[in-house]
């Protein structure tokens, strides 16, 4: 999985420069994250303007960042999702779970 | 006249043909002639089902064995789209995974649910000692 990665502040923006996020390249987003948490970075804002489409071990990574960063007093945020990613949180109520904006730079400023 | 369109693939047991597969799903959807819904949305979910049907058959049926692989069959009339995604595994049963739904901060376990939201009829059967996963979609 193609992934680039900058900080922002205390915010650590992931953009994932990839269409598709599934079973085959998904764990490389869980490693990242793993390695930004092990640096004390608890601030995550994954940009999935460039995904077209998730599926369940996608989310299930997002998922898994979301609760190692909450564990440790951060947050793991959401934003620029494509209509029919944003319906897949929807279908699986993930929706409910992530705070999800819809630019870099409302996430950044914590408005939804 | 009724149309039929019947495709098989044998496809080796590795995630990195979850695309290919997912993606020829979207092209059919494009190509189901009688087809009168939102055709993008058929797209887009004939890819997903397909992608976590594949992916349940590569990494528990086959147990992610490079050696096994797994069988895809699809049978489209102007009515009904079959799709049937067989694995060597051990089968496994549907109705309790269905009866198990994921919590809300579970990593993993969503994707039987979100083929069974997604599809009119699924069910799962042992045929000749393979595991048969078969997904009915009724087209409108």
């Amino acid at each position: 999985m193609q992934l680039s990665v900058k900080e922002q502040g205390e915010t650590v923006i992931i953009t994932i420069e990839e269409e598709r996020m599934d079973a085959h390249n998904s764990g490389r987003l869980k490693e990242r994250m793993l390695q930004l948490f092990d640096e004390g970075k608890y601030q995550l804002l994954i940009d999935l303007s460039g995904v077209r489409f998730i599926d369940s071990s996608g989310l299930g990574a997002l998922v898994s960042g979301f609760k190692n960063a909450s564990a440790h007093d951060g947050n793991l945020k959401l934003c620029c999702l494509q209509p029919q990613v944003r319906s897949m949180f929807e279908l699986t109520r993930l929706h409910r779970v992530f705070e999800i904006f819809t630019t870099v730079d409302e996430a950044l400023e914590g408005s939804s | 006249m009724t149309t039929r369109v019947e495709l098989n693939f044998k496809v080796p047991n590795q995630t990195s043909y979850l695309a290919m597969i997912g993606q020829m799903g979207e092209t059919l959807a494009y190509s189901l002639k009688n087809f009168h819904g939102n055709r993008k949305e058929l797209a887009y979910h004939l890819n997903l089902v397909l992608t976590e049907a594949l992916t349940n058959a590569i990494c528990h049926g086959n147990a992610c064995d490079p050696e096994k692989y797994v069988t895809i069959d699809i049978a489209a009339t102007d009515k009904t789209l079959v799709i049937k995604v067989i694995d060597q595994g051990q089968g496994f049963d549907i109705t309790a995974r269905d009866k198990i739904k994921a919590a809300p901060l579970d990593e993993s376990g969503r994707g039987i649910n979100i083929i069974m939201k997604l599809m009119d009829k699924v069910s799962c059967t042992r045929e000749k000692g393979m595991n048969v996963l078969k997904m009915t979609k009724y087209l409108h």
